[in-house]
């Protein structure tokens, strides 16, 4: 029967197109890998890939007992992976808070740092800065741990004023839009009354750079990415009804004003979780998500862990363009990935459809 | 009954929308909702699947309260048809309509799920544009997708907020059918809000005019479709020819615009004067 068959081409057809999904998902994964032992030799000292390679062998694989002179191994391990590893996990972790963002807003143009996150996160660190006040933590920890606070205050300050006109995207966006120039003014107010040396450290910080990259970090933000990530993912499905609009989603069982408050709230932190380490690198939560939808779709089931892989490679590959292009002087990332981001962006929006922004 | 409604009262802030409506629904049946603009049709169906909560009255769908299931639940026996979905994501339509399987599944899909999505594109016929995107398919397009949606949810009972109002001729026609081929093959219900009163005569079992968010009339379409109650709800002479065994509604004038329709030709004199002098 003419049916039966027709019936069989589609399903061809769809298996092809899920088989291509995991295909992109498989080259930006060697892509990234492939990515970190370049990264790792590129520097002052040029180890060369080979070295890299057996160096981080060595390390995860002791058994092999592959033979790595101590130089190597110090460059490696205590220098150039923190802040590699750390870019990927900031990249990821920013990229999936910019994807879940703009899913439930609905919106392609929104990424945490819409609702107020980064410039609270700013201001926060700001304060500890040049203020020298904090809420908890000790010296060491002040700028991250006001940075954070601030952020997640934020965040609550968003949804507390979105609440009273239930949770709809447009009150969110508008209410963090009025938080965010709040922020920038009090941010503002704090550099113009800074000395000389809290101004640089201020303007450094909001920056956004990788510099500050530690092990001691990398757990924590791992902890936080990892436990935020299954939760994000989980609810692909309902992002994905949510597409269709509020009514449609709420018709296929989805409680759309809780997965709004859930995914806010995890992408918040994640983002949070990051930027109080890094400053304020923007863009990639933006991009990322936009790049991968350009190409795979915006089924969150793939868009979500594909924005993660594609996040870590774009902010990977900026830094390490802002760490040896211009040697020895190291251009923080998140000037970097704005600057050759930008323009790789207006191409793509220049030659997608129109359809898109609507 | 598959549906009821029971004197269900539903207001936007202190303007009342509807006013005790209460109706039911049977297995098998088609009922449609027709009214003007604003008499309080597409309200109720947004009640109905709780996407609005009726301030008084109960509504229950295959016997229970809709306002004491839980919306998944709820999901396995309503399927909505909206005339139309924002679309800024691009979402292959085979993945919208599979969203219908969702409230059937936790996170993984089985063949199963993708068996019925699958037949339902091959129904409908829209498997040529299963992997184009939906957000980037015509009104028309789009209004089936979402009906194929509705459709895979495999629901006992349809709410379609106009459902060809999208559609050419032909779509309109083929969408009719299949909505009453299924209804009466599976033993659902369906109830649309209807514009054209013909298409709702024509494939309706039964009809409900609203007006002012009150029924006005009900029953079959021989009863509720007459000049005297289009006039009476529209405001329009009508003629009604009833060759078919079902009304077939010619709209003539609309009622009171006399005065409008002198000063209309009074500025089409001026214009000719204007063309040809």
């Amino acid at each position: 029967m003419a049916t039966r068959t027709e019936m069989i081409e589609v399903k061809e057809a769809y298996s092809k197109f899920t088989a291509r999904k995991m295909l992109f998902i498989l080259v930006s994964l060697g892509g990234l890998i492939a990515l970190v032992l370049v990264a790792t030799s590129l520097g002052s000292a040029d180890l060369g890939v080979n070295n890299v390679a057996h160096a981080i062998a060595a390390r995860i694989f002791p058994f092999l007992n592959l033979e790595v002179s101590t130089k190597v191994n110090v460059i490696v391990w205590d220098i150039r992976l923190p802040r590699i590893v750390l870019g990927i996990l900031a990249g990821a972790g920013l990229a999936i808070s910019g994807a879940a963002m703009q899913g439930i807003m609905r919106n392609p143009l929104v990424s945490p740092f819409t609702i107020g996150v980064s410039s609270a996160a700013g201001f926060g660190a700001s304060v500890a800065i040049v203020l020298g006040a904090g809420m908890v933590g000790g010296e060491k920890y002040l700028v991250i741990t006001n940075a954070f606070v601030f952020a997640l205050l934020a965040a609550f300050l968003v949804y507390g004023l979105a609440r009273i006109r239930g949770m709809r995207p447009e009150t969110l966006i508008l209410a963090g839009i009025a938080l965010m120039y709040f922020f920038s003014a009090g941010t503002s107010l704090l550099q113009y009354i800074a000395t000389e040396q809290e101004l640089h450290a201020v303007v450094h910080w909001l920056f956004g750079s990788l510099t500050g990259a530690s092990w001691e970090n990398i757990l924590v933000v791992s902890i936080i990415f990892s436990c935020c990530l299954p939760f994000l993912i989980k609810y692909s499905w309902d992002l994905n009804a949510m597409i269709a609009g509020d009514e449609v989603a709420t018709t296929l069982g989805v409680n759309t004003r809780r997965v709004r408050m859930i995914c806010m709230a995890l992408a918040t932190l994640v983002t949070a979780g990051i930027i109080c380490f890094t400053g304020i690198i923007g863009f990639v939560c933006l991009v990322a998500p936009h790049i991968t939808r350009m190409i795979i779709g915006a089924d969150h089931r793939f868009l979500l862990p594909c924005s993660c892989i594609l996040g870590g490679l774009l902010l990977l590959g900026a830094d390490t363009i802002g760490r040896t292009a211009f040697q020895p002087a190291t251009i923080p990332v998140g000037i970097v990935i704005s600057i050759i981001g930008v323009p790789f962006f207006v191409y793509l929006i220049l030659r997608t459809r129109k359809e898109y922004f609507q | 009954m598959k549906l009821e409604i029971r004197g269900v009262q539903f207001s936007y802030g202190s303007v009342p929308v509807l006013e005790g409506i209460s109706l039911g629904v049977g297995a098998g049946e088609v009922l449609s909702l027709v009214g003007p603009n604003g008499s309080g049709k597409t309200t109720l169906l947004k009640c109905i699947n709780r996407i609005l909560k009726p301030r008084r009255g109960t509504i229950l769908v295959e016997g229970r309260d809709v306002s004491r299931v839980g919306l998944k639940e709820l999901a396995h026996s309503l399927g909505y048809v909206p005339q139309s979905a924002p679309s800024s994501f691009p979402l292959t339509v085979f993945d919208t309509v599979l969203l219908g399987r969702k409230p059937h599944v936790n996170w993984r899909l089985s063949e199963r799920d993708k068996e019925i999505a699958f037949g339902v594109l091959r129904l409908m016929e829209l498997d040529e544009m299963a992997l184009r995107m939906f957000n980037e398919l015509s009104g028309g397009e789009k209004q089936k997708v979402l009906m194929a949606r509705a459709l895979s949810q495999e629901p006992q009972v349809l709410l379609l907020d106009e459902p060809t109002s999208n559609l050419d001729l032909r779509h309109q026609l083929e969408v009719l059918h299949l909505i009453v081929d299924m209804v009466k093959e599976r033993g659902l219900s369906a109830v649309m809000a209807m514009h054209d009163l013909n298409l709702a005569s024509r494939f309706s079992d039964r009809i409900v005019m609203l007006k002012d968010g009150k029924i006005y009339a009900a029953g079959e379409p021989r009863g509720v479709l007459n000049s005297d109650n289009i006039k009476e709800v529209y405001g329009v002479e009508t003629t009604i020819n009833s060759d078919s065994g079902r009304p077939y509604i010619i709209p003539l004038t609309p009622m009171g615009k006399g005065s409008r329709k002198k000063v209309i030709s009074k500025i089409m004199i001026r214009e000719d004067l204007t063309l040809y002098v």
